[in-house]
């Protein structure tokens, strides 16, 4: 025993929280998070490039340090110690704070213009500034406040996507997935664009597509892109065959996870960043009856807004009119777009779990998930009578799917809202749970609209 | 008709379900325990903070109401059962027309001295699970667990996830080594060393030394060694809670004795799951079973029987699965720690020896008789069709492919398990039927 403490003293024998590792991690990311902070209040403008650099460094090597600490002591295996326990990941103090700085900071970020015109303040001046040299370095253009937060978005990717890995090191399934949505965030949704930008002047996201990214086939967006020529055009051909074609062939076959927890930027951090909170999802029936009226209520607006105004436009707005047809798209990105997804979709992590956007807004989720309840070979399989109802797949089930519900029947999960990350598979002590791409024996259409799935028994 | 259940565990629960989906009968399931029906195999997850104690209940607590099963938080201090009536402990007095009574178990406990002294415990009841918390609540400097078995591992890891140092006294000379064969007992052995327990084979408890607090301070081994703790685990198995309804008309010995309808020598009087024992065994089995698995279906059996279809309890191929610290086990027919006369086995140790597959077959026949795995994930149900299909060693390690049940990705050892096998018997040598094929393993 490493710690052993053979005082018979009982004075103070008080397990700590945290070993001296984890302790240097947090430290080390601490000061990382000093540099942003003097670079945000703008007493560091003046050293942009030393605070920038400063950054970076410690919230790497805090988090590799901080992981270290966590997991090399102990043999590889599901480690879920203390997660109720902890303040940051049992809804305590710090997750709260960590919840408002969040929720905070994507206000700022939202609204920056507004804010500068209402207040007359920019609240992210310093952290542009802070990422100016890389910007021009990279992009070829000064930093605005969309790089600035796609660059932490990928370093928390990247950072808590390292710390994922290392605790799920036995998992190959954990592994394999995760370096696919660290390398997507890292390579489509950041690099790319930037290097686009510093050649073409011109940033396409091409792990977005309709209906995700819910202005791709608006009238506005589509005539901005044929003023980008040859590549406008590419990139809007590439988002209708992702949306239409590819689509529902790989959900056929893989179910809604090849996109949700594979390559979508939302799931990859939710899946990184977010996974210290997954078991804070709601897992009652009520909250499922809300998911399932909200996230199609959203999926429904978005197909009747796009369309709206693709036929307006073909009638050179005789249908609405210019003004109702801007206010409706600005009204859905308001509301979803900026508040859904980005507040409380990221602010909430550390209160409602990491796929609140996930599992209650995105259309594209939602749109996935149809495919994925009524036509797909993608199930989760129980394995015979072996279920013991502990309750860890369910509690530890990022979408607040009742998992154990199934599995303690020997069913086999079909959910609209699986993203197929396969922890649930992974925490199970006793091997019941496996996700499977298979031929389908359910008929999944029959059991939708009874509400056998919410009565008793099996 | 009322249906009156003593117990809400796995049994009880099981058995008000069961006979919910079949009648509309008056349901009572009583409990002193808890208000409602928990899993038992996890109250370690929630000392050790993997989850909380609601989320340990499988059932949110509308679906009681909503199914009209009546729960009762009483405990049961005798049964009537000429009036047909049990007493509860305020002296109420409820009439049944059918009773179960699935009271579980409790901790052995054999006479040591010194083993009621504060911190000297069990772990099978939501009471033990609160004590513990009060014995561990400021801190302790080490915990002695007395008995190698499934509940005295799960309390090793619980205490050892608060970082407390823990002391394992096994008296068998590897872990669980009355019921695993020695390869298997000394994977397990290694893991838990491993883990950086204080594990000592061989040694048995002698004597639990109070201090002047009535508090424990030590324990004192077989050997006469004298280790200090604040906390002992009394693990050594469990037996049937029975004590409160001994001196009823209810035919007790271990357990509450039933037959293979779980009916005891009373009319209307059944019993079922931890606290139940057989008259006769069945082939393979104990009259005494005691695991999740076993409650869930005696429960259903005993439900079966109390509506009137008479129903014996067929329990079908053994199987049962556990964890150890990190290597999950799974079980399919019958392994005993010894071979039977006309058994041979083959036994396979992957090279990081933390996996394992033990096979024991007939000799004559070839039959196969059973499998311990260890940290391989195989199919229930395909173990169970081999069985039932009385299928040979040679066609099982041929289809091993087919049992897989490991999380995609996972590097698979069928081939290496085969090489080992042709290796021992050049005579009988075998071939993997299904070739691994890329698109099977992308498309499914």
């Amino acid at each position: 025993m490493s710690d052993a403490n053979h005082s018979m003293s009982l004075a103070n024998p008080h397990p700590a929280n945290f070993n001296t590792m984890q302790k240097a991690g947090l430290a080390i990311t601490g000061i990382g998070v000093l540099a942003i902070l003097l670079a945000w209040s703008g007493i560091g403008t003046s050293q942009s490039l030393i605070l920038f650099i400063t950054t970076v460094v410690c919230l790497f090597l805090g988090g590799i340090i901080y992981t270290r600490g966590s997991y090399a002591d102990n043999p590889e295996g599901v480690k879920n110690n203390r997660a109720f326990f902890t303040s940051m990941t049992s809804r305590g103090a710090l997750a709260w704070i960590t919840g408002i700085v969040i929720t905070g900071f994507y206000v700022m970020l939202y609204w920056r213009d507004d804010w500068k015109r209402i207040l007359g303040v920019d609240f992210l001046a310093g952290l542009v500034a802070m990422f100016d040299p890389l910007s021009k370095a990279l992009r070829h253009a000064p930093a605005d406040q969309w790089f600035v937060y796609g660059s932490f978005y990928t370093i928390a990717v990247l950072v808590m996507g390292f710390k994922f890995i290392y605790k799920y090191r036995h998992n190959r399934y954990q592994i394999i997935r995760t370096c696919s949505v660290m390398t997507v965030q890292l390579g489509f949704a950041w690099l790319l664009p930037a290097i686009m930008r510093s050649l073409y002047n011109f940033e396409p996201y091409l792990s977005y597509f309709w209906p995700l990214d819910y202005d791709a086939i608006f009238p506005s967006t589509l005539s901005y892109f044929k003023t980008q020529g040859a590549l406008g055009t590419f990139v809007v051909f590439w988002g209708l065959v992702l949306t239409f074609v590819v689509t529902p062939v790989l959900t056929y076959f893989f179910g809604k996870r090849w996109y949700c927890s594979w390559v979508c930027g939302c799931g990859g951090l939710a899946e990184t960043a977010g996974d210290p909170f997954r078991h804070l999802s709601d897992k009652s029936l009520k909250a499922w009856k809300i998911e399932r009226w909200l996230i199609h209520s959203v999926l429904a607006s978005i197909i009747l807004i796009t369309a709206l105004l693709l036929i307006d436009n073909t009638y050179k707005n005789a249908l609405l009119g210019p003004k109702v047809a801007s206010d409706m798209a600005h009204a859905y990105g308001f509301v979803i777009g900026m508040v859904f997804s980005g507040v409380v979709g990221v602010g909430f992590y550390p209160i409602m779990g990491s796929r609140v956007w996930c599992r209650f807004g995105c259309p594209m989720a939602a749109y996935l998930g149809l495919i994925q309840r009524f036509k797909s070979r993608f199930r989760i399989t129980t394995n015979g009578a072996q279920c013991i109802s502990c309750g860890n797949c369910s509690t530890y089930c990022e979408m607040g799917i009742d998992v154990r519900w199934y599995a303690q029947r020997g069913q086999n999960i079909v959910r609209a809202s699986c993203v197929g990350c396969g922890v649930c598979s992974a925490v199970c002590p006793r091997g019941v749970l496996k996700l499977e791409n298979g031929p389908d024996n359910n008929n999944r259409l029959n059991s939708f609209f009874s509400s056998e799935e919410l009565k008793i028994l099996s | 008709m009322h249906c009156v259940i003593i117990g809400n565990g796995i049994t009880g629960i099981t058995a008000a379900r069961t006979l919910r989906k079949h009648s509309n009968h008056d349901i009572t399931v009583i409990s002193g325990e808890t208000d409602y029906f928990f899993s038992r195999t996890a109250l370690m997850y929630v000392y050790m903070g993997h989850m909380k104690f609601e989320q340990i209940q499988p059932y949110e607590n509308w679906f009681w109401g909503k199914n009209n099963i009546h729960l009762r938080k009483s405990w049961v201090t005798s049964i009537d059962t000429d009036q047909k009536m049990i007493i509860l402990d305020n002296g109420d007095r409820m009439a049944y027309d059918k009773l179960l009574i699935a009271t579980g178990a409790k901790s052995n406990r054999f006479d040591w001295p010194g083993q009621h002294l504060k911190g000297v415990q069990g772990l099978y009841s939501y009471q033990d699970l609160m004590e513990l918390e009060e014995n561990t609540k400021e801190g302790i400097n080490r915990a002695v667990i007395v008995g190698g078995g499934l509940i005295g591992i799960e309390m090793a890891e619980m205490l050892h996830s608060r970082h407390y140092p823990v002391t394992f006294l096994v008296r068998e000379k590897e872990y669980w080594n009355n019921v695993l064969p020695a390869g298997e007992s000394a994977l397990v052995s290694r893991h838990i060393r491993e883990h950086g327990f204080d594990l000592r084979l061989n040694v048995h408890l002698k004597e639990i030394i109070g201090d002047a607090n009535g508090r424990v301070k030590s324990i004192i081994t077989s050997h006469h060694e004298e280790i200090p703790c604040q906390v002992v685990g009394l693990t050594a198995g469990v037996s049937p809670n029975i004590d409160w309804m001994k001196d009823g008309t209810i035919h007790t010995d271990r357990g509450i004795l039933v037959n293979s309808h779980m009916e005891t020598n009373m009319d209307d009087v059944y019993a079922a799951g931890d606290c139940a024992q057989f008259q006769h065994a069945l082939p393979d089995r104990k009259v005494v079973e005691q695991v999740w698995y076993t409650g869930k279906l005696q429960g259903e059996v005993a439900a079966m029987n109390m509506l009137g279809h008479k129903t014996p309890y067929r329990p079908g191929y053994w199987f049962n699965s556990a964890k150890f610290l990190d290597i999950e086990y799974q079980t399919y027919g019958t392994v005993l720690p010894q071979l039977r006369d006309g058994e041979v086995d083959f036994y396979w140790e992957h090279a990081n020896g933390k996996k394992c597959i033990h096979f024991v077959y007939k000799k004559n026949t070839q039959e196969f008789v059973g499998v311990n795995i260890f940290g391989i994930r195989m199919r229930h149900q395909v173990f169970n069709r081999w069985l039932i299909e009385k299928r040979t060693i040679t066609y099982i390690l041929e289809n091993l492919r087919a049992a897989n049940f490991d999380p995609e990705f996972f590097g698979t050892d069928e081939e290496e398990i085969i090489r080992a096998w042709n290796q021992q018997h050049a005579t009988n040598p075998v071939e993997l039927k299904t070739k691994r094929s890329l698109m099977k393993m992308i498309f499914g």
